[in-house]
């Protein structure tokens, strides 16, 4: 009984108990229907890559990890979430294309600039997107949510305007590998495996995390103890437009298009939610990077097990909302005093006897 | 007169900064425009008419929002308001007046349930109402995931025609047939909510509860209100005009689909904060929002009347403008704070 208490309380024990629910739904669907009852972790090479439902929803989910990485460091750091981040994904597209194809151009099998000249803008135009975000809620103290609501509504529009509200195609083989394949790896998988690398490296080697965790727990304190505080809020701001970016760049080469008005549409809900399935609390302080990666991949894998079970994309809302909600549930205070209060009792009516 | 000189504060200066705007603008449109008839009321009544639904929806918005919540379901609730209504009329074969009352009955339950998770077990509203978004638009998807569009209930469809017509302001038409400007029902009910509300929070105790607790929950607990209850109250408060305005948008379009009101919460979001409500909680008029839907609806119209601009500008402007009372908001309470 102890040792099932003990598992738990590991911070780590939600994101993972939900990632093996889903595994295990898998594996008796697969049983029930017929099929090899492990089919769900085969991985095979076809057509010279590689081929399976573990590989692809590694590579689908890349987009919701790398989110995940910079909303985990805004929610700790501010105690709120930035909503742009979809928005933001799709700023970079249309900035990206519309250099590589030239404003105006729908659809080209050249670039007008070299790639890297693209990339960096779109890069380049994420982070200052992360700048204004962090700068209006840092410096003007302003509540995350309203401030990132600006972007939000902006950030697709003004990708919207540099595409001309059009889909704008780039048909150049080398613009498609970071949403294609090196070797028989997908590059998704490489750009995200690099992503979350870089940032552990980072959080573990320096103190940043540490200071990131003390603003997020406590801003005047740690303000007093010599941090400052309004600067560490905007690196992160920075670093999460920066993720978007990325993120936008899988996103928009998957795809060779610049298609502003889908890419990374909703994106920023998978990404809160993949913080909130990790073990984290929304309300600021301590965070867990690695249940924020875990459960980015869990909502994919959700997404790819409804996906196989047959419910149709535009229905599978209803049990990411169920799942939410009893995540939420369990974690919530006064559920946690209620569970407190069965077990004493338990214990005292044990005692008795 | 001279009472209302002196209650002039910051929070009263953003109201007058949105109205003063709001008429700058409508006249500036109306000098640019004037030959495409911008200066017709008939214009001013189509913004009015296209936002009716969401006037309904931000006024309860505003009531979440003074609680110092916030709300982000109403969009998706009003996508599957309009796919039950579509579906009801055309697949179930029930009668519309059922099906409205059906309608509103839904929004309670789901005010309800979100409200109960909110208060009684003190989730973030965000979290909650997320929840909320993506449940009723996969729902939306599960009662049917065609278009539907309602055609054959009568009186749906005659009180979607109904023209209230205006006895002045009329204009010649190409013919020389004079075209008088008309209200529809759904204006009616839009503008009766806002009264209504604006008379809640003013008068009645739940009103004054909710400024209570948006100003500051602890001191409202000290003071002897159920906080949670009325948090509870707010929420299904909300949800119960977020379906009212979705018959008053389904009354507009007249069809239900899942792609429908994708990111109206927003549109309700931003007009309450132009509307000088605070996202903080405690400050705030319902009036404001009213003005703040009108701006929403003038930015987007003008930019249709231009023609040549791409439709995104109404989002760039609307994003501009919310910036600025943002930041203005800010300012003001910092002014406040150095006061103290």
């Amino acid at each position: 009984m102890s040792s099932i208490k003990k598992l738990t309380q590991k911070r780590l024990f939600l994101p993972v108990f939900s990632m093996i629910l889903v595994m295990l739904i898998n594996v008796i669907y697969d049983a029930a229907t017929g099929n090899a009852a492990l089919s769900f972790f085969t991985v095979s090479i076809r057509n010279g890559v590689l081929y399976g439902r573990l590989v692809d929803i590694l590579n689908r989910g890349t987009e919701a990890a790398i989110l995940a990485i910079g909303m985990t460091l805004v929610v700790s750091s501010s105690a709120g979430t930035d909503i742009s981040v979809g928005s933001v994904m799709s700023l970079y597209g249309g900035m990206c294309c519309m250099l590589l194809a030239g404003f105006g151009n729908v659809n080209v099998s050249s670039y007008a600039v070299p790639l890297i000249v693209g990339i960096g803008a779109g890069l380049l135009t994420a982070c200052a997107c992360g700048l204004f975000n962090g700068f209006l809620v840092a410096y003007m103290n302003i509540q995350p949510m309203v401030a990132t609501l600006i972007l939000w509504s902006a950030g697709r529009a003004i990708g919207l305007l540099l595409c001309n509200s059009q889909i704008v195609y780039v048909r150049v083989p080398s613009f498609q590998k970071i949403g294609g394949y090196v070797g028989f790896i997908p590059t998704p998988i490489i750009v995200a495996a690099a992503c979350i690398l870089v940032a552990a490296l980072v959080l573990r080697l320096t103190a940043l995390g540490t200071y990131i965790q003390s603003v997020g727990i406590n801003k005047r304190a740690s303000r007093i103890a010599g941090f400052n505080s309004a600067k560490i809020i905007l690196l992160c701001y920075v670093i999460c437009g920066l993720c978007a970016g990325l993120a936008g760049m899988v996103a928009t080469s998957r795809i060779y298009s610049a298609d502003t008005n889908n890419i990374g549409l909703n994106m920023e809900l998978d990404a809160i939610l993949a913080v909130a399935l990790g073990g984290n609390s929304l309300g600021g302080g301590k965070f867990n990077l690695a249940g924020s990666i875990i459960g980015a991949y869990t909502i994919q894998a959700i997404d790819t097990t409804l996906l196989s079970l047959g419910v149709s994309t535009a229905q599978s809302p209803v049990f990411k909302a169920v799942i939410v909600i009893l995540i939420v549930v369990i974690q919530s205070e006064p559920m946690k005093d209620f569970f407190k209060k069965m077990s004493k009792k338990k214990a005292a009516v044990k005692g008795a006897a | 007169m001279k009472k209302t000189k002196t209650r002039i504060n910051g929070n009263n200066m953003l109201l007058l900064i949105t109205i003063v705007l709001f008429v700058v603008m409508y006249i500036g449109g109306c000098i640019v425009y004037a030959d495409k008839g911008f200066a017709r009321l008939q214009t001013f009544f189509n913004i009015l008419i296209n936002n009716a639904g969401l006037i309904c929806i931000a006024s309860g918005m505003t009531c979440v929002m003074l609680t110092g919540g916030i709300d982000i379901s109403v969009g998706s609730l009003v996508a599957m308001d309009c796919m039950i209504l579509a579906a009801g009329i055309e697949q179930w074969g029930w009668s519309s007046p059922a099906l409205m009352l059906f309608i509103l009955l839904v929004g309670v339950v789901f005010g309800f349930v979100q409200g109960f998770c909110i208060a009684y077990l003190d989730i973030q509203p965000f979290i909650v109402t997320m929840a909320g978004m993506f449940f009723a638009r996969g729902m939306t998807a599960v009662i049917s995931t065609q278009q539907i569009s309602i055609v054959s209930d009568k009186l749906f469809t005659t009180l979607a025609g109904f023209q209230l017509k205006m006895p002045f302001g009329g204009t010649l038409n190409r013919k020389g047939i004079m075209q008088f400007p008309y209200l529809r029902v759904t204006v009616i009910v839009a503008l009766v909510v806002v009264v209504l509300v604006f008379l809640m929070l003013r008068y009645t105790r739940f009103g004054r509860s909710i400024y209570a607790i948006g100003g500051n929950q602890q001191s409202a607990t000290l003071m002897g209100l159920d906080v949670k209850k009325t948090k509870l109250k707010v929420y299904m408060l909300a949800s119960f005009l977020t379906s009212i305005g979705g018959i008053c948008y389904c009354l507009n379009t007249m069809a239900g689909t899942t792609q429908q009101a994708l990111g109206l919460e927003m549109n309700a979001i931003s007009s309450a904060v132009i509307g000088g409500t605070l996202l903080t909680g405690g400050v705030g008029n319902v009036f404001g929002s009213l003005v703040g839907v009108l701006i929403n609806g003038t930015i987007s119209t003008l930019v249709q009347t231009n023609g040549k601009l791409i439709s995104s500008w109404s989002n760039i402007i609307t994003a501009i403008l919310l910036c600025f009372f943002i930041v203005l908001q800010s300012i003001f309470a910092r002014i406040k704070d150095s006061k103290k």
